[in-house]
C-alpha cells in the first residue's frame, strides 16, 4: 500500500464520515471548514499552536524506553509515548489548543464541549481560562457521579458544567446535548469536539491537531533506533489519540497499526464498547461510522471500566482504516486493563489512565508473538490519577489484591 | 390525498394548513391512534407522527421524553407502520413520518420507501439528513416514481442554501422558526419575515412554519407569513401531563379545534 488516501472525497473516508446534522448547522460547518482550511495553510496559526503546546503544555512529550515493562512482558522493545505528561494529564489538550485558537480567529466568544470522564472537559476549561473565553461543558449525570472531582476541577477553572439527564446519561447523551446547544447558539458559539468524531470537518480537524503525537514519535524513534517502529499501539474510544499516533505512519506499509477497544466484561456479553470489533455501519452524532446498535438502528448502551472508552461510535477514519485493512483493531477486557494498570504502576512507576491501560494490556499479548527485536510504541494517552478510585473499587470487587513485587522481579 | 393537494384545496379557499405532531407510541400506540383520529376529526390537515429514536438530536426535552416513553413501551418501526396502515381510510388527513436517518438506513433505504408507500405514508421528514446527504434517498424516491414527498427543511441560518435545498422538492417546505431544537418558545428568529421571503422567492411550494409554536395567539401573529403551521411539543406536553388517556385526547382535540378556527 503505497499511498492510502483516506479522504477520497471531502469529508468522507470511504463510505464513512459525512455531515448528518440539522440544516440549522450546515452553514456553520461550512464556515468552520473554510476557516480551518485557511489555518492549515497559515504558518502563523501553527506557530501559535506550537507555542502554546511547548510553553504551556510542555511538549514535546518524551518517548520513553520502558525497560522494566519490556523485561516483564518478555518480548519486543517497548517505548511509551508519554502523552500523560501533558498539562492536564492527557493528549486531549493538543486538540483543544487548536480548536480554541480557531474559535478565536472566527470571533466566537462562547465555547461548549462534551465530556465523558472529564478529561476533555478539563482540558477545554483550562484553555478557556487561559484564553479568557466563556466555557460550558456537557456531562452525563452518570459521569458527573463517577467523576465528581473533575466536575470540581472544571468549575474551579471557571467553566459551567451542565448535567445531562437524557438517554443513558453518559458521553453519548452529553454529545447530543452539546449539539443541541450549538444548534440554538450557532452564531456566537464554537463547539470543541473532544475526539475524531462528529460531522465533517471535525474528524479531520481533530486528527490534524493530534497528529503532533505521531510526528514527534517518528522523529524520536529515528533518533533513538535509526528506524521506524514495527508496531504502534493505542486505545480507541472515539479514537483521537490513536488517530494522532497512526496518521503520520499511514503510508509506511511496514508499520503495523493496532487499535485497542474496550471489551468490558467480554465481547460475548452485551457489556462492552468494542465498536469496530462488534459494530455495524450507521449514523451517530452527525457521522456515518461503525456503531453498536440494534436491528432497528437504536443506539445500544455500552460499557467499559474506562469512561473515556465508553462510547457506542468511533471516528469514521478508524472505521475506514479497519475496512481497508490498514489498521487492526482488537479488544481487551476490564480485567485485563486493570491488570495492566497495576503492572505498569509497579514496573515503571507510571500510573496510566484506564484508557491507556487497555493499550498496555494488548502489548502484553503482542510482545510475546512479536519477537525480541520488534519495536513497539504504545501511546500512553493519559495519566491514571483520575482513575485510582475506580480502580480501587474494581479491584476490591474483583478480589484482586495489590501484589507485592520486588523491583527487578520478572513478572 | 397527496400533501400538495391538501395545500391547494386550502389555499383556494383562503385557509392555512394545520399540521400537528405527536410521537408514535407515547405513552402507548393506542393513545396515538385515538389522538390521530381525534385530531383528524377536529380539523388537522396533515398529521405528523414521530418515529421514536434513541438519539433525537434535533428535539428538545419534551419530545426526548416522549420518545423515551415510547421506546420503553416497546414501540418500534414495524408497529408504527402497522398503525399507519390501520389508519388508512379512517382519516382524511395524510400522514407524514418524522424519522431520524439511522433507523431508515438500517431498514434499508429502498425497503423503507417501499414500506412507507405500501402503508400509505404521504411524506417523510428526516431532520438529520441535509441536502448534502440526501442524494441516495432522493434518487430512490424518483426511481420508485415519487410515491411520497421528502419534505425539505430550511432554517433561518440557511441563507444562500435555501434555493438548493428546495430544488426538486415536493410536498411543502418545512421552515424552522428559529435557531434551536423543538420545544415551545416565546421568540422566533429576528429575521423571520425576510427568511420566509427568501424561501418564497426560491420556490412555489407551500411553506409551513414549525419549531416553538405553542398557542393560538402565536399562530394568529405569524399565520399571514406562511401557508401552514406545525405544532408538536405543546401537544406532546398535553399527553405527558394528562392523568388519563381520555383526558389527553380530549384536550388535544379542543386545542386543535381552537387552532382550526384561527386558521380558517
Amino acid at each position: 500500500m503505497n499511498s492510502l488516501r483516506t479522504e477520497e472525497r471531502t469529508g468522507r473516508f470511504g463510505m464513512f464520515g459525512g455531515q448528518y446534522v440539522p440544516e440549522t448547522l450546515m452553514n456553520a460547518l461550512m464556515e468552520l471548514e473554510t476557516e480551518y482550511k485557511r489555518c492549515l495553510e497559515d504558518p502563523e496559526f501553527w506557530a501559535e499552536y506550537h507555542y502554546h503546546l511547548k510553553e504551556y503544555s510542555g511538549r514535546p512529550t518524551p518517548l520513553y524506553y520502558a525497560e522494566n515493562l519490556t523485561r516483564a512482558f518478555g518480548g519486543g522493545k517497548i517505548y511509551l509515548k508519554r502523552e500523560d505528561l501533558n498539562h492536564t494529564g492527557a493528549h486531549k489538550i493538543n486538540n483543544v489548543v487548536g480548536q480554541v485558537l480557531l474559535a478565536k480567529r472566527m470571533g466566537k466568544t462562547r465555547i461548549i464541549a462534551e465530556t465523558g470522564a472529564g478529561q476533555h472537559g478539563v482540558a477545554t476549561a483550562t484553555i478557556c481560562a487561559m484564553m479568557n473565553l466563556q466555557c460550558e461543558v456537557y456531562m452525563g449525570a452518570e459521569d458527573v457521579k463517577r467523576q465528581e472531582l473533575n466536575v470540581f476541577r472544571m468549575e474551579l477553572l471557571g467553566a459551567k458544567v451542565n448535567t445531562v439527564h437524557s438517554g443513558t446519561r453518559t458521553l453519548k447523551d452529553a454529545t447530543n446535548e452539546a449539539i443541541r446547544d450549538w444548534v440554538a447558539n450557532v452564531d456566537d458559539t464554537f463547539y470543541v469536539i473532544g475526539s475524531v468524531v462528529g460531522p465533517h470537518p471535525y474528524p479531520s480537524m481533530v486528527r490534524d491537531f493530534q497528529r503532533i503525537i505521531g510526528d514527534e514519535v517518528k522523529q524520536q524513534i529515528l533518533a533513538l533506533e535509526g528506524r521506524l517502529p514495527d508496531y504502534l499501539v493505542a486505545c480507541v474510544g472515539g479514537g483521537s489519540n490513536a488517530m494522532g499516533l497512526f496518521y503520520p505512519f499511514i503510508n509506511e506499509p511496514d508499520v503495523r497499526l493496532c487499535g485497542v477497544e474496550a471489551a468490558g466484561l467480554g465481547l460475548d456479553t452485551d457489556k462492552h464498547a468494542a465498536t469496530i470489533c462488534k459494530g455495524s455501519p450507521g449514523v451517530i452524532h452527525g457521522m456515518m461510522t461503525l456503531l453498536l446498535q440494534d436491528g432497528e438502528g437504536q443506539i445500544l448502551p455500552v460499557h467499559s471500566i474506562s469512561a473515556g472508552l465508553d462510547y457506542p461510535g468511533v471516528g469514521p477514519e478508524h472505521a475506514y482504516l479497519h475496512q481497508a485493512g490498514r489498521a487492526q483493531y482488537t479488544a481487551v477486557t476490564d480485567k485485563e486493563a486493570l491488570d495492566a494498570f497495576q503492572l505498569l504502576s509497579m514496573t515503571e512507576g507510571i500510573i496510566p489512565a484506564l484508557e491507556s491501560a487497555h493499550a498496555v494490556a494488548y502489548v502484553r499479548k503482542l510482545a510475546l508473538q512479536a519477537g525480541k527485536d520488534a519495536l513497539i510504541v504504545v501511546n500512553l494517552s493519559g495519566r491514571g490519577d483520575k482513575d485510582v478510585y475506580t480502580a480501587a473499587e474494581a479491584m476490591k470487587a474483583g478480589g484482586i489484591e495489590v501484589q507485592m513485587m520486588k523491583a527487578g522481579d520478572p513478572a | 390525498m397527496r400533501i400538495q393537494q391538501v395545500f391547494e384545496a386550502l389555499l383556494s379557499c383562503g385557509k392555512k394548513a394545520l399540521i400537528p405532531y405527536i410521537t408514535a407510541g407515547d405513552p402507548e400506540l393506542a393513545v396515538t391512534e385515538a389522538a390521530v383520529l381525534a385530531m383528524d376529526q377536529a380539523g388537522a390537515d396533515i398529521i405528523e407522527l414521530g418515529v421514536p429514536y434513541s438519539d433525537p438530536l434535533a428535539d428538545g426535552a419534551v419530545i426526548q421524553r416522549a420518545t423515551q416513553r415510547a421506546l420503553e413501551a416497546g414501540t418500534n418501526i414495524h408497529k408504527v407502520f402497522d398503525l399507519v396502515e390501520s389508519l388508512q381510510g379512517r382519516i382524511k388527513a395524510p400522514l407524514a413520518l418524522l424519522v431520524y436517518f439511522n433507523p431508515v438506513y438500517q431498514y434499508g433505504i429502498g425497503d423503507f420507501i417501499a414500506k412507507c408507500a405500501a402503508a400509505g405514508v404521504a411524506g417523510l421528514i428526516i431532520p438529520d439528513l441535509p441536502l448534502e446527504e440526501r442524494t441516495e434517498l432522493q434518487k430512490t424516491l424518483e426511481d420508485k416514481g415519487r410515491p411520497l414527498d421528502l419534505i425539505p427543511l430550511v432554517a433561518p441560518t440557511s441563507r444562500e442554501r435555501i434555493a438548493k435545498v428546495v430544488t426538486g422538492a415536493t410536498g411543502f417546505v418545512y421552515a424552522i422558526s428559529s435557531k434551536g431544537v423543538t420545544g415551545v418558545r416565546k421568540q422566533f428568529a429576528e429575521n423571520l419575515e425576510s427568511f420566509i421571503g427568501q424561501v418564497r422567492a426560491a420556490t412555489n411550494l407551500p411553506v409551513a412554519l414549525g419549531f416553538g409554536i405553542g398557542d393560538v395567539e402565536t399562530v394568529a401573529k405569524i399565520k399571514h407569513l406562511v401557508d401552514g403551521v406545525i405544532l408538536g411539543s405543546v401537544l406532546v406536553q398535553m399527553i405527558e401531563s394528562a392523568e388519563a388517556k381520555e383526558e389527553a385526547v380530549e384536550q388535544i382535540s379542543s386545542f386543535i379545534r381552537a387552532l382550526r378556527s384561527e386558521l380558517g
